[in-house]
């Protein structure tokens, strides 16, 4: 089981002191965060993606790519990539250099989007995000596992003889994981694939999600990728943690009424009745994670949502030693005797590098020279197959 | 309708009356009261829910700002959608129904009362509020798919001395009553339900069963859209 957390990178005033960081202190604060995250053991740091204030994170990659040189284990990731207004070309030459660079230290999870005035910006129409995100991901599949793809679809200009470079690391492509908590299609494509499903549990109602996370599980299983506990699913989840719990909800509460997404609605302890969000001592925050697994079933990856609504870093910071010094260590343990033994870990670099060379070299791309004809297709790289070869359409 | 010779129904009585007793519940106490003596001349019974919409006026603004439902809203929207037959009754401030009831109704699943008989129902201290009732209240439970009885009710203050007022209850009660007993929501539901438009989600799981068979679930698996 993985453990990290999450970040949507909103630039929050800190409803307590009145100040509002500037971005280069958010995205600075952001960093120091992710590289504590690494510090104090934990498996994950994710970031989100968006296109306008209040939030800063239009560029994950090179925010992660960052975070990767100057972390020694941690896995870095998304939360979520926009598979709607990325054109998933650009989605596979940006994560494949990650990937590169991080050494196989990360993954990625795609979303929609919601914010409908994001997609004109890109050319792009909210009325069609769902066909667009299957169709993109289509794309995207198939441009990480083929050379040299020919591709045609209804919402991106069409390929032919195109070759996504770098080819992934290892010629593995990054384990994906598609986020979603009430789209069916999505669920389907991430059975579909055999790729991960994450639902980021964060405000509605549990059923929700129990249900959907349900039908993933039943047809990643229908498609022959194992059995449904086999199925690879993460779930977010919110905690603020001080020692003891009367500290916690007393420190938690103005930053809680204050929530750009909640606030000045729902109280505090409803929304923990109602929601994943634990706010209390370190046992507190583990008896309630570990009901998570009661309702979803054994599952590979736990993100928790810690430095948003203006949180100020220092706070945030000591927030992830309580994280990675008391709770995840006690739910390491705890879930590992709870859980299913045969439950599968969340796919790796290493993993996914075992799982397709066995004790074998992997593959390493390495291009023929130029010979006046490398943006035609042709075979791009020296080991590259007859089927690499181009269509050309007949003129 | 466990016995069709006995029919029971459970009728689902929405008040946005902010007083105790309200003018708003007392309207829709007697449409109640009507339709079960109605029902019983018919051999059936009738059993009313009362859903006072301000005691859980909270949970209806956490819900709309938050998308949070409460476990006291949850009770209340498992009413309305175990019920055969509806009464809505509002007051009316600013030519509009309550902010209560319209708040209420933005927070449910869009599925939840298809084909339900309803009758509408207001009170105002005016009768220049008269045409609320049509104009506004039937609008949005046709938005909501849900039948509304052909008779509005509407009582300004002066209405309530007046004789006609009650002919119009018995006439809504009738409507409601022959709709209920008809089985037509049920009917609706059991040869057409499918038809609607539903979402993942639009009548709190029990919409529809996910269908494999559209264009986009082909587009997920890798296929493409014609």
């Amino acid at each position: 089981m993985q453990f990290g957390i999450f970040s949507v990178s909103d630039i929050t005033r800190d409803p307590v002191s009145g100040e509002t960081p500037s971005e280069a202190e958010r995205i600075d604060a952001v960093v120091q965060l992710a590289q504590k995250a690494d510090e104090v053991g934990l498996d994950v740091f994710a970031i989100g993606e968006h296109h306008n204030p209040p939030f800063f994170s239009s560029a994950p990659t090179t925010l992660l790519a960052y975070v990767a040189a100057t972390t020694k284990r941690l896995i870095v990731s998304t939360a979520t990539t926009l598979i709607t207004t990325n054109d998933p070309v650009r989605i596979a030459e940006e994560y494949a250099m990650l990937q590169h660079l991080s050494k196989g230290r990360m993954d990625l999870m795609l979303g929609r989007g919601n914010t409908a005035p994001v997609y004109p910006w890109f050319g792009q129409d909210i009325r069609q995000s769902l066909p667009l995100a299957l169709e993109n991901y289509n794309l995207l599949h198939r441009l990480w596992r083929e050379d040299v793809v020919d591709w045609q679809g209804k919402h991106r200009t069409a390929l032919q003889g195109f070759t996504s470079v770098p080819r992934p690391l290892d010629d593995v492509p990054p384990f994906v994981w598609h986020g979603s908590i009430r789209t069916p299609e999505i669920a389907e494509q991430a059975a579909y694939y055999g790729d991960g499903f994450f639902a980021n549990n964060i405000f509605w109602p549990k059923e929700h999600y129990v249900r959907l996370i349900g039908f993933y599980r039943q047809r990643y299983a229908y498609y022959g990728h194992g059995s449904e506990k086999q199925a690879i699913v993460g779930l977010g989840g919110q905690a603020y943690i001080a020692r003891n719990s009367q500290d916690a909800k007393r420190e938690f509460r103005p930053y809680f009424d204050d929530a750009p997404v909640y606030g000045h609605g729902p109280s505090m302890e409803d929304f923990m009745d109602l929601t994943p969000l634990s706010v209390g001592s370190p046992q507190e925050v583990i008896d309630k994670t570990l009901t998570f697994r009661e309702h979803f079933g054994d599952y590979q990856r736990q993100l928790f949502l810690m430095d948003h609504a203006g949180l100020p870093l220092p706070t945030v910071l000591n927030q992830l030693d309580l994280l990675g010094g008391e709770v995840v260590p006690v739910l390491r343990k705890e879930t590992e005797a709870r859980q299913d033994p045969k439950t599968p870990q969340a796919p790796t670099h290493a993993s996914l590098v075992k799982a397709k060379y066995g004790n074998e070299p992997p593959r390493q791309p390495r291009p023929n020279a130029n010979r006046g004809d490398n943006v035609t297709g042709g075979s791009p790289y020296q080991d590259s197959g007859a089927e690499s070869r181009t269509e050309y359409p007949e003129l | 309708m466990d016995n069709p010779a006995q029919p029971a129904f459970e009728l689902a009585i929405i008040s946005a009356g902010t007083s105790d007793p309200s003018s708003t519940r007392l309207l829709a106490d007697r449409i109640a009261d009507r339709s079960c003596e109605l029902a019983a001349c018919h051999g059936g019974t009738v059993t009313s829910s009362v859903i006072e919409l301000r005691e859980v006026s909270a949970d209806i603004s956490t819900a709309l700002v938050s998308q949070l439902i409460t476990s006291k809203l949850q009770e209340v929207i498992a009413t309305l959608g175990e019920s055969d037959g509806i009464i809505a009754s509002t007051p009316v401030y600013k030519a509009a129904p309550s902010g209560l009831l319209t708040s209420f109704l933005d927070i449910l699943d869009d599925d939840l009362i298809i084909a339900k008989p309803v009758v509408l129902a207001a009170t105002a201290g005016t009768a220049r509020h008269a045409l609320v009732v049509d104009e506004q209240m039937r609008s949005m439970f046709a938005y909501l798919r849900a039948l509304t009885v052909p008779t509005s009710l509407f009582a300004a203050a002066e209405d309530w001395g007046d004789p006609a007022l009650n002919k119009r209850i018995d006439r809504a009660a009738v409507e409601l009553v022959l709709l209920m007993e008809s089985g037509f929501a049920t009917k609706i539901r059991d040869a057409s339900w499918e038809n609607y438009q539903h979402e993942y989600g639009s009548a709190g799981g029990t919409e529809v069963g996910i269908d494999l068979d559209t264009d986009l679930m082909r587009l997920a698996a890798g296929g493409s859209v014609a």
